[in-house]
C-alpha cells in the first residue's frame, strides 16, 4: 500500500502547543516546564499565558525523551545533557558553515 | 525468527545480577547512544544494547526469555510450545513467529502499563534518516519510504508489515531539517493513536555546490589575467547558467555574491551564491606565456609580501 502523506516542518514558523509538545515527545507536562524553567527549552512568549513552542523544539524535546528513558535521567541532568548537546550542534554547524566556505574542501 | 543472545549483547554472564545488568547497560550506553556517541555504527550497537537491557532489566520479561532457553546466537529457533500462553503478555496467543522479529517477543509486556488517556497502545514513532540531492533540495522531491514496522493486527497478533510511504518534500530543504509524518510510524492498538514518522533530512555531497543553510559556495578558478583584469565568467547555478562578473584585482578566496541564487527558502525569498575566487595557473608553461610572466614579473611593482617586513605594529 502507498500512500502521499502529509509533511510537518518542524522549524520556527511551525508553532505547537505545551499539549500538542506532551502528546508528541512522550515527556511529562511538569518534566517540560521544568525544562524550560531551567533553559534548556525554549518556549515562545505567550500573551494568553498558555506556553508555546517552535516546532524546532519538538526535536529536542523528543531527545530528551530518549535520553530520560535509555541513562535514567532525572530532570536536573537531562537540563546539562541537553544543554551540552544544543552547544555541540551549534558549533558543528559553525564547522559545517566554515568548511563550506572554505575553498577546495 | 534468529535468537538474540541478550546476555551476549550486554557482556554479562546468564547469571548476572540486576545491578550487574544495569551497570554494563550504562557502560554501553554511554559509548554507543546515537544522542552523544560518533562512532562509526554506534546506532546499530545501541538498538542492540537497548533492546538486551529493555528485556533483562525487567524481572517478568528476563524470566519469559530465560525460558526460551540458551540458543547460539543467531541460530534459526522457534520458541517452545506453550511459551507464548505462559509468558506472551496481555493474555494473548501468538500462533504464528513467521512475521515478527526477536524483539517484538517481548514488546507486548508493558502493553498494559502503556495504555494511553484514550486506551489502547499508542504506535511506535520511527526517525529515518533521508539523505536527498542538493537539486533535489532546489526542486522538491517525493521519497519514496519502504519500511517494515510491528503491528498487532484485530486479534492481537504481531507481525511485520511492509510499508512504503510516499513523502512530498517541498523545495528548500535543508542539511539537518526535521520532517514529521503525523501517523505514518506503528498503528496503534486498541484505539491507541498510531505513532509519527519523523525523517532526518541530510543533504548529498556534489561535485561543485557547499551548501550552509539556504546558501550555496561554488569554487570559482580564475585564471591570474582574469583575476588581474576582471572578466565576465558563465557560472553554473541550480536554475541554469548566469553572466558574473569579476572584477579587476579579485584576490583568492574573495567571495562574489549571486544573490538568491542559493536553495529557496519555503517561508519566502532564497539563500545566496557565493563564487569563492581561487587563483589557479597551468602546471606547464609554454615558451610563449613564460615570455609573458618574464616580462610582467619584470614590469611589476606588485609586493604580494610586503607585510612581511613590518614596521612593528
Amino acid at each position: 500500500m502507498s500512500i502521499e502523506t502529509e509533511v510537518l516542518w518542524l522549524d520556527e514558523h511551525r508553532v505547537v502547543s505545551l499539549r500538542e509538545l506532551v502528546e508528541i515527545s512522550g515527556l511529562g507536562e511538569a518534566e517540560l516546564l521544568e525544562l524550560v524553567h531551567i533553559g534548556a527549552l525554549q518556549a515562545q512568549d505567550n500573551v494568553s499565558g498558555g506556553y508555546s513552542f517552535s516546532a524546532r523544539v519538538i526535536t529536542a524535546a523528543r531527545t530528551a525523551c530518549r535520553l530520560r528513558d535509555d541513562f535514567e535521567l532525572d530532570t536536573h541532568g537531562l537540563g546539562v545533557a541537553l544543554k551540552l548537546l544544543e552547544r555541540v550542534h551549534d558549533l558543528e554547524k559553525e564547522i559545517a558553515r566554515l568548511r563550506a566556505e572554505m575553498p577546495g574542501s | 525468527m534468529k535468537y538474540t543472545d541478550y546476555y551476549a549483547a550486554l557482556g554479562v554472564e546468564r547469571g548476572a545480577s540486576a545491578d550487574e545488568i544495569r551497570k554494563a547497560y550504562r557502560r554501553l550506553a554511554q559509548k554507543y547512544h546515537p544522542d552523544v556517541s560518533k562512532e562509526p555504527g554506534a546506532e546499530a550497537k545501541f538498538k542492540d544494547v537497548a533492546e538486551a537491557y529493555q528485556t533483562l532489566k525487567d524481572p517478568e520479561k528476563r524470566a519469559a526469555y530465560d525460558a526460551l532457553g540458551s540458543q547460539p546466537q543467531g541460530e534459526e529457533f522457534r520458541p517452545p510450545p506453550d511459551w507464548s500462553r505462559q509468558h506472551g503478555g496481555n493474555g494473548f496467543e501468538q500462533p504464528s513467529f513467521d512475521d515478527i522479529d526477536f524483539a517484538d517477543l517481548f514488546s507486548r509486556f508493558g502493553a498494559r502499563g502503556a495504555q494511553g488517556a484514550r486506551g489502547g497502545m499508542p504506535g511506535q514513532d520511527f526517525e529515518v534518516p533521508a539523505q536527498i540531492s542538493i537539486e533535489d533540495a532546489f526542486h522538491g522531491t517525493t521519497l519514496s519510504l519502504s519500511l517494515s514496522m510491528p503491528e498487532y493486527d484485530a486479534n492481537g497478533q504481531l507481525r511485520r508489515v511492509p510499508r512504503t510511504v510516499k513523502a512530498r518534500i517541498a523545495a528548500g530543504a535543508v542539511d539537518g531539517q526535521r520532517l514529521r509524518l503525523p501517523g505514518k510510524g506503528g498503528k496503534g492498538f486498541q484505539g491507541g493513536r498510531d505513532g509519527d514518522l519523523y525523517l532526518d533530512i541530510s543533504l548529498k555531497p556534489h561535485r561543485l555546490y557547499r551548501a550552509t543553510g539556504h546558501d550555496l559556495y561554488l569554487d570559482l578558478p580564475l585564471s591570474p589575467s582574469e583575476a588581474a583584469l576582471g572578466a565576465s565568467l558563465e557560472i553554473p547555478t541550480l536554475a541554469g547558467a548566469v553572466t558574473l562578473k569579476v572584477p579587476p584585482g579579485t584576490s583568492s578566496g574573495r567571495k562574489l555574491r549571486l544573490s538568491g541564487r542559493g536553495l529557496p527558502n519555503p517561508r519566502g525569498g532564497a539563500g545566496d551564491l557565493f563564487a569563492v575566487a581561487q587563483i589557479v595557473v597551468p602546471g606547464a608553461l609554454s615558451d610563449a606565456e613564460r615570455e609573458s610572466y618574464q616580462r610582467l614579473a619584470e614590469n611589476s611593482s606588485f609586493e604580494p609580501r610586503r607585510h612581511f617586513r613590518g614596521d612593528g605594529t
